[in-house]
């Protein structure tokens, strides 16, 4: 594909998606310009597709590549100028404006528009005048990143008057770049291609950086320049890959976060390990996947709003389930901590095996509302709009949090109860109503975290079981009863899970991280930040 | 001198404990090789592995028993040292197998030979030697819980979140051991297997002797617990179980008696791995998982904790609960393992011995036990 053709279909597709942007004439006043390309000599061609080019409609690109490519015919009976595709011995016709077709006429009653170089360069530079300087910034762009793709010399004249004319910053970098990738494969001097490598290195692709790749082995001032250009670029890269990372690490570290948070809750403030708290999680996914299938089914105009209405579904649904397994089961424990993690381990089994029962073994898919899906670049950084909305999400539900502990008359309670319960329950506090609600409020978390984690894990009944090791291992790493810790926690180990992922690869990086948790654990029993006073020794 | 010492080790109930094993080790075999097929007193070979595979759980019980039982350390990692001794009896079967694997390499087991690998990794090495595997079968889960211990015990960490990070460890090596880069046969395992001590190992008379192993190695480890428990050091574990701040005031040095009780639990339960690999056949990462340790938990509470014998009476139970659960019922399994898990801890505290306790209490001829369950949950730190 040549790079006219190249710019032609860009122009196309550009243009023909964008029908606003998109400048069209009349036909009858198109028709008589095309007519033209075929009537007179070189002269006369070159003369209308300077005519064609001026009319700056989205229809000419296409008819000059198709001229490029000798497609273009007169028809002997009345001159008229057609697109040809050969059909068997003879040639379908079609208008080139309306694309009407034209029937069928056999080889000798057409006849081919001649072209020569010099209205190939004519063409190039018209179709590149089209796209390199059309008035709308998106099109100019992709031109000039088309161009270095394609690196051909020919173009060089066209670029530099659309250089001349840009006002654009870096779509003039991008089109300087694209001239100096254009230059190095002609037969220029070596001094301007040393100034080209430069040029192009300023881009600092990923684009730029496969293309100096192949200069590198060049011997020479050019070689030299680009294994230099090469290197800068790596090393720029390679922030950028560390900023990708630490996304990552962040997005990671916000999954952690809303895992680990409702633990905060039951583990931290309470003392109880509930090793039923994966569980809680996953049956905030099923809530999710119930009312999205509730809303597909009867309400599929509600759809982009499936989980917002899942939220409150999911909240209850685990915070109900939480309070019955501390009203029924982990209430007779309190102060026999390992105890309340063997029963509780066999209410998460008994869990799944409910789930499964209910929903089947199977994997259950929950639907992307349509504001979640797709992702945008930040720099060099994909940032898909999944993550970016469950980090939000995650600092949203941990910033209510903070509020209801530290701002309601529950919150008061809960941390009564938490520092003396004797004292609490004499001032009048109902200690096992707190004990309850404060059980719901963490399950109930967890039930959130569900709705975010349907988004990016499979729903299964398994689904819990992979985030509770995790969600222990931050809420001690952060330091147990303090809900900042959980935060610091969260983001630290899943910065550093991503960090490492690329040197030790995935499962690697996931084995350092634990064993260093459990050193770390060694030097710091209670964790980064651990509370102090009394309340440490019971 | 020393087997005297053991035996005197033993109270009553211990004795008829190890004779009703020994007498296991003699008669199941017997009954297996001996007895015609159709007798009512035959024992099948599937039986006959499948009580062995039962005994191999027991010791493994029996161990976490001597730790959270004696000495209030809740392992949930336990499975990590069955499943260390179980692979390094694996690989000693891997080694035994020779030339005879798919790919016919006279040193690289199948799965070398598939991955590419050329010679065989320094941890490989020696492991062709009996004596060798035997002795890293105690060795390797020794070590790896005398340094975790000594690390731990020493800074002090205890009670939930020395569960949590046994429970970590024992997850990190589950993933370890997926990869394939280990050398250890990643997802697949070790399997295959084929002789044992030059024995084929599929052969009726090998099994039997497996199963005796299993029931010997069972009363030893029981008469090894008990010398511990009886002894001195056993009152001062207790103490440590009930009192462990106390403890450490009267001038006990608390981590070195955890030490010791951790790091020889540990060896337990490798054997115990090493035990089991033969019998069943196979060892993959599988027996690393966090779940199967807790399920060794809850067969130490099902069966009475703070007893010698409720670790063995529990893991009998519960597997053989599961084994008729799953065959019968499959999907009832699951209900019925959660409920044992709720129903212990909140109805049985002290577990089928306890029970047991209290209804012989209720009789009028109540015998001083010395083998008492523990009667304080032991959380008084």
């Amino acid at each position: 594909m040549t790079l006219i053709r190249l710019l032609a279909i860009l122009a196309v597709l550009v243009l023909g998606l964008q029908p606003a942007l998109a400048d069209r004439i009349a036909d009858a006043d198109l028709l008589p310009r095309v007519a033209a390309l075929g009537t007179g000599g070189f002269d006369a061609a070159e003369k209308a597709i300077a005519d064609l080019a001026a009319t700056a409609d989205d229809r000419v690109p296409a008819i000059l590549d198709r001229l490029g490519e000798g497609e273009l015919m007169v028809r002997k009976a009345d001159g008229a100028v057609f697109f040809a595709d050969k059909a068997g011995k003879d040639f379908r016709l079609t208008n080139p404006v309306t694309g009407a077709d034209a029937g069928l006429a056999p080889k000798a009653t057409v006849e081919k528009v001649k072209v020569n170089n010099r209205i190939r360069r004519a063409i190039a530079s018209a179709v590149g005048a089209l796209t390199l300087m059309s008035p709308d910034p998106a099109v100019r762009r992709a031109a000039a990143e088309a161009v270095m793709k394609s690196a051909d010399a020919s173009v060089i004249p066209v670029l530099d008057r659309a250089i001349g004319q840009e006002t654009v910053d870096d779509i003039r970098a991008a089109m300087l770049a694209a001239r100096a990738t254009a230059l190095l494969a002609s037969d220029a001097p070596e001094t301007d291609k040393v100034a080209s490598i430069a040029a192009i290195a300023d881009l600092g692709s990923r684009d730029a950086l496969g293309f100096l790749s192949g200069y590198a082995s060049v011997d020479g001032a050019v070689g030299d320049a680009a294994r230099k250009a090469v290197a800068a670029i790596e090393s720029r890269l390679m922030l950028w890959d560390a900023g990708q990372n630490l996304w990552y690490g962040l997005s990671l570290g916000s999954v952690l976060l809303l895992a680990a948070i409702g633990l905060a809750i039951t583990f931290g403030v309470m003392g109880v390990i509930n090793m039923a708290h994966g569980e809680m999680v996953m049956l905030g996914a099923y809530a999710t996947f119930t009312v999205q299938e509730a809303i597909r089914t009867y309400w599929p105009g509600l759809f982009d709003y499936s989980l917002l209405i899942a939220l409150p579904a999911a909240f209850l649904t685990a915070a109900l389930a939480g309070i019955l397994i501390e009203r029924s089961v982990i209430r007779w424990l309190y102060g026999r901590p390992l105890e309340t993690l063997l029963a509780t381990w066999g209410v998460s089994l008994i869990l799944q095996q409910a789930v499964r029962s209910l929903y089947g073994a199977n994997n259950r898919e929950v639907g992307n509302p349509s504001w979640m899906s797709g992702s945008f670049a930040l720099g060099d950084i994909q940032v898909t709009w999944t993550r970016l909305w469950i980090i939000l999400f995650a600092l949203a539900v941990f910033l209510a949090l903070i509020a209801v502990l530290k701002r309601t008359r529950l919150g008061l309670e809960m941390r009564a109860v938490t520092q003396n319960r004797q004292m609490a329950a004499a001032v009048g506090i109902r200690t096992p109503l707190v004990d309850a609600l404060t059980f719901g409020l963490g399950s109930g978390i967890a039930g959130l975290a569900g709705v975010a984690l349907s988004q990016i894990d499979n729903v299964s009944p398994n689904l819990g079981r992979g985030y509770i090791i995790d969600s222990f291992m931050v809420v001690v790493f952060g330091g147990v009863g303090n809900l900042w810790g959980t935060l610091v926690g969260a983001m630290t180990l899943g910065v550093a899970n991503k960090l490492l992922e690329p040197y030790a690869g995935a499962v690697l990086g996931k084995i350092i991280l634990l064993l260093a948790i459990i050193l770390f654990i060694q030097k710091r029993p209670r964790g980064l930040f651990a509370l102090k006073g009394r309340a440490v020794e019971t | 001198m020393i087997t005297s010492f053991l035996v005197n080790s033993l109270d009553r109930r211990g004795r008829i404990v190890v004779m009703l094993l020994v007498a296991l080790a003699v008669l199941i075999p017997a009954g297996n090789l001996l007895v015609p097929e159709g007798n009512p007193l035959h024992v099948s070979t599937y039986q006959l592995t499948l009580c062995g595979k039962y005994l191999t759980y027991a010791l493994l019980a029996l161990s976490v028993d001597l730790v959270w039982g004696y000495c209030g350390i809740l392992s949930l990692g336990h499975g990590a040292f069955f499943a260390l001794g179980g692979y390094a009896m694996g690989m000693y079967l891997m080694r035994q197998i020779g030339p005879r694997g798919v790919y016919a390499d006279p040193v690289l087991p199948d799965f070398m030979v598939f991955l590419n690998w050329k010679e065989l990794p320094w941890f490989w090495q020696g492991f062709d030697m009996a004596w060798y595997a035997f002795l890293m079968v105690a060795l390797v889960p020794g070590v790896l819980a005398f340094l975790f211990g000594w690390l731990s015990f020493r800074s002090r960490v205890t009670g939930v979140y020395l569960s949590i990070i046994t429970q970590a460890l024992t997850y990190a090596l589950l993933l370890a051991f997926f990869r394939n880069d280990m050398g250890f046969g990643g997802n697949n395992g070790l399997t295959d297997f084929k002789d044992i001590l030059g024995f084929p190992i599929q052969a009726p008379g090998t099994r039997a002797a497996l199963f005796s192993a299993s029931a010997l190695m069972l009363a030893l480890g029981f008469v090894v617990a008990s010398a511990v428990v009886r002894s001195k050091l056993g009152k001062v574990l207790v103490a440590i179980r009930d009192a462990e701040s106390r403890t450490r005031f009267i001038g006990y040095r608390v981590e070195h008696y955890k030490l010791f009780v951790w790091t020889l639990s540990a060896v337990m339960a490798g054997i115990a791995g090493a035990l089991y690999v033969p019998q069943v056949g196979i060892i993959n990462p599988s027996e690393f998982d966090p779940a199967a340790s807790i399920e060794a938990v809850i067969w130490v509470a099902v069966g009475g904790r703070g007893t010698l014998v409720g670790p063995l009476i529990g893991a009998v139970a519960v597997n053989f609960g599961k084994t008729w659960f799953t065959g019968v019922l499959p999907e009832v399994w699951l209900y019925a393992l959660g409920a044992l898990f709720v129903v212990v801890t909140l109805f049985l505290p002290r577990g089928i011995v306890g029970l047991w306790y209290t209804v012989a209490a209720r009789r009028p001829k109540s015998a001083k036990e010395t083998d008492e369950p523990i009667q304080n949950a032991g959380e008084a730190a």
